[in-house]
């Protein structure tokens, strides 16, 4: 079994699109949706949840008000600001547990904090590994893992010869979590200043952990000079180029129709050319 | 006044509204929280930049004293903390610096030390101070590294953030104490999905929020019902058009060549202020 990262740096740049459309072209792979805190795989590719898990996060500190003496060396320890007048803050408290095991009067509960959910879905392309942070929690990277290793374990029990995971922007804690043991990542940029500058970020994380890159441009076409300059910068660098894709109205149009675009459209120029892409990235994975 | 501008989605333009406001209105700073994608130093194009390092404290065990009792790794809930046999190993990039390990150690055997997970930039731009950090690559907390930027936020004058993507912890970290919430999507069930999530955390904070609509003319009226089911006000609407594609694409804030522009991130400024008294 082999695995494939979909990673670039800046948000927005075609992540989830490709992502949906390998899925579509592919015959025997899972799928991970791996952007936990603003998943979009499941909008087009439809899934129907089979097993539902919850995902429990870092723990979290609860001033008990009967216990506690007021005495105040939990906000002196505490180095992350979390509690305020005897109360522990839940958005900040970080579950480091010094609060707890320091107050004299043992008046610091240390409670277990649901910070989202994980799925296991049947799709009409395969399985899929995906979940959902709740708003505004800690711990994506975590949640992240939780999804590959579901993925994993759907991808022995069907015998699936691909893990596709559509990875989350950045290169924080989701995106190092995203890597971990991955034959190859795809990074999906874009021909804008921003999206080179990121994309070099991207590539450095990647070189950071032995992964693979290769490279697909989409939108190429919106500023031709820049798409010359990341293919010349790939060309020096040795980094497989397996596609550009031409900014094409029908990928909206699909994503409205709740279809990855090579399905919905298969004769538009994006479909052609995510269609080689995949080729080409299929033979690079031996797949 | 701090005004945060937010997404939930990537790519639906935070960096473009936040820069192009700035400079319509003359913000007096902006703060770039992004620290694993910062942007904003592209359009601002800042000078004579300082920088500085970011460091958090982690734990260094101190050989002579240590009696490998288990006690620090037990007690570190981040696993940062390793002891088997006669090995003690500290994994720093996993270390959130609580202090724990230091306080529980009965040997007196742990001692702290700095270590870099980042860096601050500070620079002038045609009169704006641009404010910017870099998560170092590999290291995976970007939550310490948006504090320190939002430290050096001037007390008076207006401050504009441009937050990272996303809704989870470094998005509460950009967006906690704001005074008002610009939250930018494209009208399309991606955007709608992620501005969907991105209201609740910013909900959750207290913090009054509108929405700049990007791109429209694409995808559906998903964006535009939530939001009228919600009682959130679309502040702004701003078309797909390629020739601010173009421009945002050579780093060029779009504000300095259609000009027209300007008066309506001023409106726009104007209507902030008024939702966020």
């Amino acid at each position: 079994m082999k695995q494939l990262t979909i990673l670039s740096g800046k948000g927005g740049t075609g992540k989830t699109t490709i992502t949906a459309c390998f899925a579509a072209l592919s015959e025997n792979a899972v799928f991970a949706d791996c952007d936990v805190d603003a998943s979009n795989l499941h909008l087009l590719l439809n899934p129907e949840v089979k097993e539902t898990f919850e995902f429990k996060g870092l723990k979290q500190a609860v001033i008990d008000p009967e216990k506690c003496t007021r005495c105040g060396l939990c906000m002196e320890l505490c180095r992350f600001d979390a509690i305020e007048e005897y109360r522990v803050d839940p958005i900040h408290c970080e579950g480091c547990k010094v609060c707890v095991v320091n107050c004299p009067a043992e008046a610091i509960d240390f409670v277990d904090r649901i910070c989202g959910h994980a799925y296991i879905s049947e799709t009409r392309y395969g399985p899929m590994s995906h979940a959902r942070l709740t708003p505004g929690m800690e711990n994506s990277g975590k949640l992240v893992t939780l999804v590959r290793q579901n993925a994993q374990r759907l991808a022995e029990e069907n015998s699936c010869d691909l893990v596709l995971v559509d990875g989350p922007p950045g290169i924080g804690c989701p995106a190092i979590a995203s890597l971990s043991n991955v034959e190859a990542s795809l990074i999906v940029v874009e021909p804008t200043l921003s999206g080179i500058h990121d994309l070099k970020r991207a590539l450095e994380l990647l070189r950071h952990f032995e992964v693979e890159p290769l490279m697909c441009v989409n939108k190429y076409d919106l500023n031709t000079d820049n798409t010359d300059e990341i293919t010349g910068f790939c060309e020096e660098n040795g980094i497989a180029m397996v596609g550009c894709v031409p900014f094409d109205p029908e990928v909206t149009k699909a994503m409205v129709k709740g279809q990855p675009v090579v399905e919905y459209r298969p004769g538009s120029p994006a479909s052609a050319a995510i269609r080689k892409a995949w080729a080409e990235t299929r033979t690079y994975l031996g797949v | 006044m701090k005004v945060v501008v937010a997404s939930g989605k990537g790519g639906t333009g935070k960096t473009s509204v936040a820069v192009n406001l700035a400079l319509s209105v003359g913000a007096d700073q902006v703060l770039d929280c992004d620290v694993e994608e910062p942007n904003v130093h592209i359009f601002l194009k800042p000078e004579a930049i300082e920088s500085h390092p970011v460091e958090l404290l982690v734990p260094r065990i101190i050989e002579e004293r240590c009696t490998y009792c288990r006690r620090c790794a037990e007690f570190c809930q981040y696993n940062a903390l390793f002891v088997a046999g006669e090995t003690a190993m500290v994994f720093p990039e996993l270390c959130h610096s609580c202090g724990g390990c230091k306080l529980v150690c009965p040997e007196e055997a742990i001692e702290e030390v700095p270590r870099e997970i980042g860096k601050i930039f500070k620079g002038q731009a045609d009169g704006v101070e641009l404010v910017y950090g870099e998560l170092n690559i590999g290291e995976p907390l970007a939550v310490p590294i948006i504090s320190k930027v939002k430290e050096q936020a001037k007390e008076e004058g207006l401050v504009i953030l441009d937050a990272p993507p996303g809704s989870a912890c470094p998005v509460v970290e950009a967006v906690h104490g704001s005074d008002f919430c610009l939250l930018v999507t494209e009208p399309t069930p991606f955007g709608l999905h992620d501005l969907e999530v991105a209201t609740e955390v910013v909900k959750q904070l207290g913090v009054p929020l509108g929405v700049v609509v990007n791109f429209a003319g694409i995808g559906d009226r998903g964006v535009y019902e939530f939001c009228e089911e919600q009682g959130i006000p679309v502040l702004m609407e701003i078309p797909f058009d390629r020739r601010i594609a173009e421009l945002y694409s050579r780093g060029v804030p779009f504000t300095e060549e259609m000009t027209e522009w300007r008066a309506r991130f001023q409106a726009l400024l104007e209507t902030m202020e008024g939702l966020a008294k």
